[in-house]
């Protein structure tokens, strides 16, 4: 009966798969896909490719799934041809190796040992049948598996024939490393997104896209706790409670419930001195939702824990809501800007004067552990000189820390976005006065510029914010100038004229005027005032006395500030023209810094959030055995010699003719030597008395 | 079947040695003796999975200086030169800098840099033997004692290395040298050297060593570029993703594979130079020359790639200027090369051997990175770039390995395979690090 055309495409199928030559191209097309996945950026949004890539390559990348290759239908499918292919083979070649390694091929023929490579001949006293016995004694203990078959011609007895095998096993390495390979691959399938699709496709599960509290997703987008294979993410608070995981997809979300709940009691985070970190882990408390059981866990970074077959991994950490005690800081003139208590992930509207602007807490960090190097170049130069030692070469830079700070973002009525970066506490950066940083950056891709406020004599803002809020006042300006002029000379003429200098420059340096139409403060505006008036040989003398002009008025600005607050003035020395020479500088920059007031942290309460990994992965108690025959295979096929040895031994002159040949799978140096071994131990020359004799 | 080889090409092959000498059991009671005190003294900084490791490395050891007799001295050599750098540090790691030994020979950073100095100077020497018509045989005598002496350097180097992590940041640092590229890229220098010094005594043949030495000599031009101009040396603590015993079986098992892929590479280099020895066509000596010099340009490329980041640009320049000397000189001199390697059947056996220990060694490291994986990032397998292109070199390697065993491929095609698996697994080491970012991101170029 021919057979059917179905049929026979089927078979031409099978030996298509089952061939070699098709096993090495899709490994080759695994190989060069697999590396394209590792090149294009995986699971990022059509924008950013099309950013990278452009318009056409990077629409026609998603398109073939690229951007997504390892979860890409046809790249599974190729590893599915795979292990079909692999399987296949397998079970087509099994039993033939299975019989190889049990076959000894004692009946080959004594002629054929003729054709062997590795071949010898010698003549031996004993009978045939005698030496056999000897010869298989003497094999066996050198571990050959042996096998006697006497040959007979009608009825006469020919000869003996032994047949020995050694390393039959390297034949099992075979079935073991490509066992291995299908065991694995399925494994893999089995925990890869298999059950989630087949939740998807057969169990009218969808993926969601909308935002809102987890426990008012509808169950359209749940798994069941029964879900056999998951892998998903958890973000708990500290004192919180969760049961659901949250899976992401290319195109959303979907969640898993769990059997348990998980209350994380502790998140614990440790730094070593140069703020590399040193440990994660969560104290977890697990209760069971149906037996309400309770079991207490803790979980680091390489320390999993399993409860119910899913396994509990740390994999991040985050802020879980950290209460701040703000302290506003006015960089706008005014006196005071009111304090708060917020926590962080919190958004808040801020008035300040006729601005509104909204508050977004972004993030608060309790350390901040950084090369003194990254601050201020006289530092750079400081810790160039310490790294010279040998010892600090192996601790690596030179660190410090700068303490806590807390990063925030204002967005004004326009939608204008800032975001800023406060120090907790004055930084020593090397300075003659330390400082305190706060930062401010227009885009998250710009790295921070930082205005140096000094610290008053009590170690706080609130000198600084004094001062600027007696620079932004024109009567005081007024009377600083005149104060200053007092002291400086006697003459009431050279005084008024020296007054009205010290209120010009005084008032430019606010920013209270104009200069060529032009609004511009600080230093800045000083230095525009002298291009503009003063002709260009004179200018750097006229800087001079304008800036030894403003060091003086801004002193007794600061002393009138003072005074108006009934607080004695600063004493005459070191720290009060440290101060004064940081706060000159800080209040030429303050204009840039873009907000009306800073915020900086008084103090805080940490509370961490801790992200868990949970997995339910069945597919282990297929790839770890697989792993096991890989290794195991390897090493059979690699390091164990299939090796066969005929011993054919005939009645010759009273004696025998013993005919050596030895087959190796592979014939290797290794074959060679063992065979010019067992030839010297297994058939030596014989004694001369009988060499002589035939 | 294969085709016979003609008896006198093979080398002779040593007879398995089961009789143990005075002298074995000697170092067998002398590794149990100070493995036991040291892992005793030790203990309380082990969990029970080091202490198994720690335990398993004195059987271990003992196997290879019995199964390898030179594996005594040099662990002999080892021990002391340890004892004596942890004696003169005396608990004390400023003494690096005022302690006369520690500061020009045995802290970490010096041994290291003696290391360098001596792969460069064997790798000369090995080429010295290549090219000296009489003495030739001294010479790589010498270059061999060299790469002796800078293996054991290394190796102490390393260990003290291990020790002073433990002297700084008040103990909370320590632990096995193997955590950056740095260190790795120390370890795989002496693997490389120390693989090559057995087959070298396994096959009583030296000038294989040329090129493998070559092969070590590049990896140390890195080493001390990465060192020097990116003060890359420095002993950094664990990040809690590392801070787990399976990186003491992990990274050594995966570096004797690199080192043994590295070495079949540049056997297979000297398998067509020899090929080609009496070839006078130069276009047909084209795609060698080609390959060789493309070869040079792997980590420059990388480097030029890599936008930003000039330090060291000139270095680069030297390096390649160096290599494209090295390359031109070896087609020049093929000849003599030719004349002084050994039979091309010896090299294309050390090239299998090598390739086999490497392959037997990555699978070994890849299952073990699985389980590691599984432990440290919640999944046995999550296509990080890193293990993307392990699986990459892994499948290379297995079907060179497949061709090989049951298509039995040999020669030209053979050797050519080789040397490209060098750049994949180059590829797999350094470039994943300078291009990709991963979960593997530990060291960054």
């Amino acid at each position: 009966m021919k057979p059917s055309p179905l049929t026979r495409h089927w078979r031409a199928f099978l030996e298509l798969l089952a061939s070699m030559r098709f096993a090495v191209a899709l490994l080759a097309v695994v190989g060069i896909v697999a590396a394209i996945g590792t090149v294009v950026p995986q699971g990022a949004g059509l924008g950013a490719y099309i950013n990278k890539f452009g318009a056409f390559w990077g629409t026609l990348f998603v398109r073939l799934g690229l951007g997504q290759v390892y979860s890409a239908w046809w790249f599974l499918l190729i590893l599915a041809l795979l292990v079909a292919s692999t399987t296949l083979c397998l079970v087509r070649h099994t039993p033939k190796h299975l019989a190889d390694m049990r076959s000894m091929k004692e009946h080959i023929r004594p002629r054929a040992l003729n054709a062997f490579g590795l071949r010898a001949q010698a003549r031996l006293a004993a009978p045939p049948t005698e030496a056999a016995g000897r010869l298989a004694a003497a094999l066996t203990s050198r571990r050959w598996r042996v096998r006697q078959t006497p040959h007979e011609a009608e009825g006469e007895p020919q000869g003996v024939m032994l047949a020995a095998r050694a390393g039959a096993s390297n034949r099992l390495g075979y079935v073991l490393t490509h066992g291995a390979i299908v065991l694995i691959a399925l494994g893999g399938l089995l925990d890869g997104e298999m059950f989630t699709r087949a939740a998807m496709l057969l169990g009218g599960k969808s993926v969601y896209t909308g935002g809102g509290q987890v426990a008012d997703v509808p169950a359209a987008h749940r798994l069941g706790a029964g879900n056999p294979a998951f892998r998903g993410n958890m973000m708990v608070a500290e004192g919180g409670r969760d049961a659901t995981l949250i899976l992401t997809r290319p195109d959303g979300v979907l969640l898993q419930d769990l059997p348990f709940e998980v209350e994380l009691k502790k998140f614990h985070l440790e730094h070593y001195d140069n703020g590399t970190p040193k440990l994660y882990a969560s104290e977890l408390v697990l209760h069971d939702k149906k037996s309400g059981e309770r079991v207490e866990r803790r979980i680091e970074v390489n320390h999993p824990t399993s409860w119910h077959g899913i396994t509990i991994y740390q994999s991040g950490f985050d802020d879980g809501g950290s209460l701040l005690d703000v302290h506003s800081v006015p960089l706008n003139g005014s006196r005071r800007a009111p304090d708060m208590k917020a926590r962080i992930g919190e958004v808040r509207t801020l008035t300040s004067g006729e601005d509104t602007l909204t508050l977004e807490l972004l993030e608060l960090r309790p350390q901040n552990i950084e090369p003194r190097a990254a601050q201020t170049a006289e530092a750079a130069a400081s810790a160039a000189a310490a790294a010279q030692g040998k010892v600090a070469k192996m601790m690596g830079e030179d660190m410090m820390d700068l303490g806590p700070s807390l990063r925030y973002r204002l967005r004004d009525a326009a939608g204008q976005a800032r975001e800023f970066h406060s120090y907790m506490r004055a930084a020593d950066l090397g300075g003659e006065t330390p400082v305190f940083l706060l930062g401010v950056r227009e885009s998250p891709a710009q790295p921070f510029s930082y205005l140096r406020v000094p610290p008053d004599e009590n170690g706080e803002m609130e000198g600084f914010v004094r001062l600027l809020a007696a620079l932004h006042d024109d009567d005081l300006r007024q009377k600083a100038a005149e104060r200053y002029a007092a002291h400086a000379t006697t003459s009431k003429q050279v005084q008024a004229q020296l007054a009205d200098s010290a209120h010009r420059a005084l008032s430019l340096f606010a920013g209270a005027e104009l200069v060529q139409g032009v609004p511009v403060a600080g230093l800045p505006a000083i230095s525009a005032f002298i291009e503009s008036a003063v002709p260009e040989g004179e200018r750097e003398q006229a800087a001079q006395v304008l800036l030894r002009l403003l060091g003086g008025c801004l002193t007794q600005l600061n002393t009138l500030a003072r005074e108006a607050e009934k607080l004695p003035p600063l004493p005459d020395g070191d720290a009060t023209s440290a101060f004064m020479t940081q706060a000159m500088l800080a209040l030429s920059e303050a204009p840039l810094y873009g907000a009306p007031l800073a915020l900086t942290l008084r103090g805080f309460e940490q509370r961490h959030a801790s992200v868990l990994q949970m997995t339910r992965s069945p597919g282990i108690w297929l790839v770890y055995p697989g792993c096991l025959l890989l290794v195991a295979g390897v090493m059979l096929m690699l390091y164990v010699r299939d090796r066969r040895l005929w011993l054919w031994l005939e009645a010759q002159e009273g004696g025998t003719l013993a005919t050596l040949a030895m087959s190796a799978r592979r014939r290797t140096a290794e074959s060679e030597a063992e065979f010019e071994r067992l030839r010297a131990q297994l058939l030596p020359p014989a004694p001369p008395s009988q060499e002589e004799n035939p | 079947m294969t085709e016979p080889v003609p008896a006198a090409a093979l080398p002779p092959v040593e007879a398995p040695q089961r009789r143990r000498t005075t002298r074995d059991w000697l170092f067998a009671a002398l590794v149990l003796a100070v493995g036991g005190v040291l892992i005793g003294r030790y203990r309380y900084l082990m969990d029970g999975y080091e202490l198994a490791i720690g335990v398993a490395c004195i059987p271990l050891l003992i196997w290879l200086g019995w199964a390898w007799r030179p594996m005594q001295k040099l662990t002999l050599a080892v021990a002391l030169l340890t004892w004596g750098g942890v004696a003169a540090y005396g608990g004390d790691i400023a003494r690096a800098d005022t302690s006369f030994w520690l500061k020009y020979f045995l802290s970490s950073q010096s041994a290291i840099l003696w290391m360098c100095v001596l792969f460069f100077m064997s790798c000369a020497f090995y080429w010295l033997g290549m090219f000296v018509r009489n003495g030739g045989d001294a010479l790589e005598l010498l270059g061999s004692r060299l790469a002796w002496t800078g293996v054991a350097l290394a190796l102490a180097g390393t260990l003290l290395r291990w020790h002073e992590s433990y002297l700084i940041g008040d103990g909370s640092f320590g632990h096995i040298p193997v955590s950056n590229l740095y260190e790795v890229f120390v370890m795989f220098c002496w693997m490389t050297a120390l693989l090559h010094l057995h087959y070298e005594a396994r096959y009583a043949t030296r000038s294989m060593g040329a090129f493998i030495m070559l092969a070590v000599s590049a990896a140390v031009g890195f080493l001390l570029w990465y060192a020097l101009v990116r003060q890359a040396g420095a002993i950094q603590p664990l990040i809690p993703a590392l801070q787990s015993w399976w990186m003491k079986l992990h990274v050594p098992a995966n570096f004797v594979g690199y080192g043994a892929f590295a070495l079949a590479a540049m056997l297979g280099f000297a398998w067509l130079v020899k090929h080609q020895g009496y070839e006078t066509r130069l276009l047909k000596l084209a795609p060698l020359w080609i390959f060789g010099v493309a070869l040079c340009f792997v980590p420059v490329a990388f480097r030029a790639a890599k936008a930003g980041s000039s330090a060291g640009g000139s270095y680069w320049l030297g390096y390649t200027l160096v290599s494209v000397a090295i390359i031109g000189f070896i087609i020049y001199g093929r000849r003599r090369i030719a004349e002084r390697l050994p039979a091309l059947d010896v090299i294309e056996d050390v090239m299998y051997k090598s390739i086999a220990v490497g392959f037997a060694f990555f699978t070994i490291a890849t299952v073990l990175g699985a389980l590691w994986a599984a432990d440290a990032w919640g999944s046995y397998w999550s296509w990080d770039p890193k293990e993307t292109w392990a699986l990459i070199v892994w499948l290379n390697y297995a079907a060179w390995l497949h061709m090989r065993l049951i298509k039995g491929l040999r020669g030209a095609v053979a050797a050519w395979w080789s040397l490209a698996g060098l750049v994949i697994t180059t590829f797999a080491f350094i470039g994943v690090n300078m291009f990709l970012s991963g979960l593997h991101s530990y060291g960054s170029v």
